[in-house]
C-alpha cells in the first residue's frame, strides 16, 4: 500500500465514512479511551509540560543536527557488523530491500508493524517479486486478511473494524470456527501466526527510535511480533524514516516514556527491545544479517522550512485521538496511510497538494491537537500555513470561493457599491427566507445550508441602524 | 563481521543544504534544560520501589510473589506447578547456582519427570526448538524498574532471547537489589558500561508483564505472541 490508498475524492470519501455508524461510534468510544488513559497517565507523572518541554527540546536539536546523527548512527551500526543504506526515494528503498532478499534467496517474510513500509509500497513490491509476505501485528494481521483493507490508525490500524466483522474474515479466509471472543480471534492468530515466524528467512521491522551513540534500533510494542521478527528469522531488515534518530539511552527513555504513555496510556509497554547489529558471536538467536534502511522520501524538503517541526513527531497519535474531525469521518476519510491532525499536515509534504489539498481545511484549528501533542508540534498552526500556502501563493481554493471572494472585493471598496449591495441583499435573498431563515441556499452556500440553517439578512442594515440610533446626529 | 554503508554523501550533504548549512563533523549535546526523568521516585527507598512495584504488577497484569533466598526454591517450584510443570527453558546463569537452585533444577524438578533445558549455545538451532516447546521460561532480571515493573534482560551467547519470549508462560527472578526506580537508571547503567569500554549487547529487552493486544475493538487480551502469562519472584537479598 502506497502512502495514497483511495482513488475517490475526498468528499465522497467522508460521505461514505460518515454514514458507517459502527465506525463512528468505534472511534468515538476508541477516542475516549486512548484519551482518558492518556491523561491519567500524564496526570501520574505530574510534571507533564516539563515532560513535553524536554521531549521538544531533544527533537529539536536532532532535526537541527540530523547530518551528523544519522553519520554516527550509521558509523556505528556498520561497526557491529551491519549494513545502512540510504535511500533517498521510496523506490530506492524498496528496490534495496527486494535486492537483500533475492540475494538470500528469501521466500517467506515476517514484517512487523512499520507505517514508513507502507509508505515505501514495500509490499507490493515484494510480492510482485515473488515473496510471501506476513503481516504479524494483530490489527495489520486483520486488515491484510480481509484483502489488504487500509489502517485507519496509526496505532490501532483496525480500529474500524468490530469483532463480528473480524470473525467473519477469520471465518471466510483462516478457517475459523470460534466465536467472535477477541482472546478466541487472538488465540487463532498466534496459533496460525507462530509457525511462520519460525518458518520465515526474512524479518521486516519499522523503528521507533534509532540510537546513535551505539547504533542501537528499537521497538516498541505490546504482542512481542516485533521481538519474533527480530529474534527468529536469519536476515533482518529494519526500515526507518530519517528524522527518528536519538543521540544516546538518555534520551531515548525519555521518549520511549513520552510515546508509551501518549500512544496507550502506559509506563511502558509490554516489549521494548533495543537491538545493535546481528547477533553477536555465539549468539544462537536473533539475525545472522542485519541491515538499516534509511528513508528520506521527501523528508528532508521539510528541513528548513516553516513546517520542520513535523518531523519532531514520534507516531503516538495522542493528536488522533484528540481530533473532533477524526472522531466523525474516520480514519478511512483522509486517503492517506497517516490520517488525522499528523497526517493532515503530513501527507501534503510527502505526497503533495494535488492529492492532499483538501486536508488541512478538514479541521477546525481547535488546537486540541497541540495541546496533546508530547514533542510540541504546534499542529494548528501547521494547518493553518498549509491553507495559507494554498490560498496565497498556490491559488488554490475553490473557484465559488476566489469568485465570492473578488466580488465582495470589488463590492466593499467601492463605497455607492457598498451602499447599494447592503441596501438589496435582503430583497434579494428572499425568495430563499422562511421564518428569517435560509434553509436552501444557492451556490457555495449550499454546502453550509445542507447541514444547517443560515440566518436571513435582516431587513433594516447596520448602517440605518445605527444612524437612527443615534437619532440622526 | 564487517558492515556496510551504502550512498550516504549524497544524502547527508542534501540535509545539510536545507538546513543551510555546511554538513557537521562535531556536535557537543547540549545540557538539557529540562531534566524531569531525574526527579522521579528520586527519595525512593528500596523497600518504598518494591512497594511501587507490588501496586504497578496489578497494572500489568503479573503476579508477584516475595520470598527470602532460602525458599525460594519453594516458591520457584509452586510458581512452575501453578503453570502446569515442565518443560522449562532457562537461561545458562551463575545465578541459579548462586541463588540456590541448583538442587531443584539437576535433581529434583527431573526426578518428577519436569524437563529442564538450559540454555546451550553449542546445540545451536536446538535451543530455539526447546523454546519453542516450553511451557515456562525463566530467566533472572539484571535490573528492575519500580515505576513500569519492567525486567531488563540483557542478552548474550549464554541469554537466548527466546527463553522470556516463546514459551508459554514466563517467570522473572528478581534479586531486590536490583531495583531502581526507573528505565532512567537503566539507560545510566547502559551509557556507564559504554563509557567503561564494553559493548552494548545485541539485545536488550525491557519486558513488562504478559504480551497483550487491544486491537480488536479497543478490548484488552493478555496473551498474543509472547508469554500469555507471567510472574515475578521477588527475592529478599538486601
Amino acid at each position: 500500500m502506497a502512502m495514497k490508498f483511495s482513488k475517490k475524492n475526498f468528499t465522497d470519501r467522508t460521505k461514505d465514512n460518515i454514514s458507517d455508524d459502527f465506525m463512528r461510534q468505534a472511534v468515538a468510544s476508541a477516542q475516549e479511551r486512548l484519551h482518558g488513559r492518556r491523561l491519567d497517565a500524564a496526570e501520574e507523572l505530574g510534571s507533564w509540560e516539563e515532560w513535553r518541554s524536554h521531549g521538544e527540546e531533544i527533537r529539536q536539536h536532532v532535526l537541527e543536527n540530523l547530518d551528523y546523527y544519522l553519520h554516527q548512527l550509521s558509523e556505528n551500526v556498520s561497526q557491529r557488523g551491519g549494513h545502512v543504506f540510504f535511500a533517498m526515494t521510496a523506490e530506492e528503498a524498496s528496490e534495496y530491500i527486494r535486492d537483500v532478499i533475492k540475494k538470500k534467496e528469501g521466500k517467506k517474510v515476517v514484517k512487523s508493524k512499520s507505517m514508513v513500509t507502507e509508505e515505501i509500497n514495500l509490499n507490493n513490491v515484494l510480492e510482485e517479486a515473488g515473496c510471501e509476505v506476513i503481516e504479524t501485528d494483530l490489527g495489520e494481521y486483520i486488515l491484510q486478511v480481509d484483502d489488504h483493507d487500509p489502517p485507519s490508525h496509526i496505532v490501532a490500524p483496525a480500529l474500524h473494524k468490530n469483532r463480528e466483522q473480524i470473525r467473519e474474515v477469520f471465518a471466510e479466509k483462516l478457517d475459523y470456527h470460534n466465536t467472535s471472543k477477541p482472546e478466541e480471534l487472538a488465540l487463532h492468530a498466534r496459533e496460525k501466526l507462530r509457525q511462520e515466524f519460525l518458518d520465515a528467512d526474512i524479518g521486516i521491522t519499522g523503528c521507533n527510535f534509532a540510537i546513535a551513540e551505539t547504533g542501537s534500533i528499537s521497538l516498541v510494542t505490546n504482542e512481542g511480533n516485533a521481538r519474533l521478527v527480530s529474534a527468529l528469522p536469519k536476515t533482518q531488515i529494519t526500515v526507518m524514516g530519517m528524522e527518528r534518530v536519538v543521540p544516546s539511552f538518555e534520551e531515548f527513555e525519555v521518549l520511549v516514556s513520552l510515546l508509551t504513555r501518549s500512544a496507550v496510556g502506559q509506563k511502558l509497554t509490554s516489549y521494548v527491545t533495543a537491538l545493535t547489529g546481528p547477533r553477536d558471536e555465539g549468539d544462537v538467536d536473533g539475525p545472522e544479517e542485519f541491515h538499516l534502511v534509511i528513508v528520506d522520501n521527501g523528508r528532508s524538503e521539510i528541513l528548513g522550512t516553516e513546517f520542520q517541526s513535523v518531523l519532531q513527531c514520534i507516531r503516538c497519535a495522542a493528536c488522533v485521538n484528540v481530533c473532533p474531525v477524526y472522531r466523525h469521518i474516520g480514519g478511512h476519510s483522509y486517503g492517506s496511510i497517516y490520517s488525522g491532525p499528523i497526517g493532515a499536515v503530513l501527507s501534503p509534504l510527502l505526497g503533495g497538494y494535488d492529492d492532499f489539498k483538501e486536508l488541512p481545511f478538514a479541521s477546525t484549528l481547535c488546537g486540541a491537537c497541540t495541546d496533546a501533542c508530547p514533542v510540541k508540534i504546534p499542529l494548528h498552526e501547521l494547518l493553518h500555513s498549509h491553507r495559507r500556502i494554498m490560498v496565497e501563493e498556490e491559488g488554490r481554493s475553490p473557484i465559488s470561493e476566489r469568485l465570492a471572494m473578488k466580488a465582495f472585493g470589488i463590492g466593499a471598496s467601492s463605497n455607492p457599491l457598498y451602499s447599494m449591495g447592503s441596501k438589496v441583499a435582503s430583497t434579494a435573498m428572499k425568495p430563499l427566507t422562511k421564518n428569517d431563515r435560509i434553509s436552501k441556499g444557492p451556490g457555495p452556500l449550499k454546502d453550509w445550508t445542507d447541514l444547517r440553517e443560515f440566518p436571513a439578512v435582516g431587513n433594516t442594515r447596520f448602517r440605518d441602524w445605527f444612524y437612527d440610533q443615534k437619532g440622526g446626529k | 563481521m564487517v558492515g556496510s554503508i551504502q550512498n550516504r554523501d549524497a544524502f547527508l550533504d542534501k540535509i545539510a543544504a536545507q538546513l543551510g548549512r555546511e554538513p557537521k563533523k562535531k556536535v557537543e549535546k547540549p545540557i538539557w534544560k529540562h531534566q524531569p526523568q531525574r526527579t522521579v521516585l528520586a527519595d525512593a527507598s528500596i523497600d518504598d520501589l518494591l512497594e511501587v512495584l507490588r501496586v504497578q504488577c496489578e497494572q500489568i497484569h503479573t503476579d508477584i510473589v516475595e520470598t527470602t533466598k532460602e525458599l525460594l526454591p519453594v516458591a520457584l517450584d509452586e510458581v512452575v506447578k501453578a503453570y502446569g510443570g515442565g518443560p522449562l527453558s532457562l537461561w545458562k546463569d551463575e545465578r541459579f547456582g548462586e541463588y540456590g537452585l541448583s538442587d531443584l533444577l539437576e535433581t529434583k524438578w527431573p526426578s518428577e519427570q519436569i524437563e529442564v533445558n538450559s540454555w546451550n549455545s553449542s546445540l545451536g538451532e536446538k535451543n530455539i526448538e526447546l523454546a519453542e516447546r516450553a511451557n515456562i521460561g525463566i530467566t533472572f532480571s539484571d535490573m528492575t524498574l519500580a515505576e513500569s515493573g519492567t525486567v531488563v534482560l540483557f542478552s548474550s551467547a549464554d541469554k537466548g532471547r527466546s527463553v522470556s519470549l516463546l514459551p508459554t508462560h514466563y517467570i522473572a527472578l528478581i534479586p531486590k537489589s536490583t531495583l531502581v526506580p526507573r528505565i532512567t537508571q537503566a539507560s545510566d547503567m547502559i551509557r556507564e558500561k559504554l563509557n567503561n569500554g564494553e559493548q552494548v549487547p545485541s539485545c536488550i529487552n525491557f519486558i513488562t508483564g504478559p504480551s497483550n493486544s487491544a486491537d480488536i475493538e479497543m478490548n484488552l487480551v493478555i496473551g498474543v505472541h509472547g508469554p500469555i502469562k507471567a510472574s515475578y519472584i521477588v527475592i529478599e537479598d538486601c
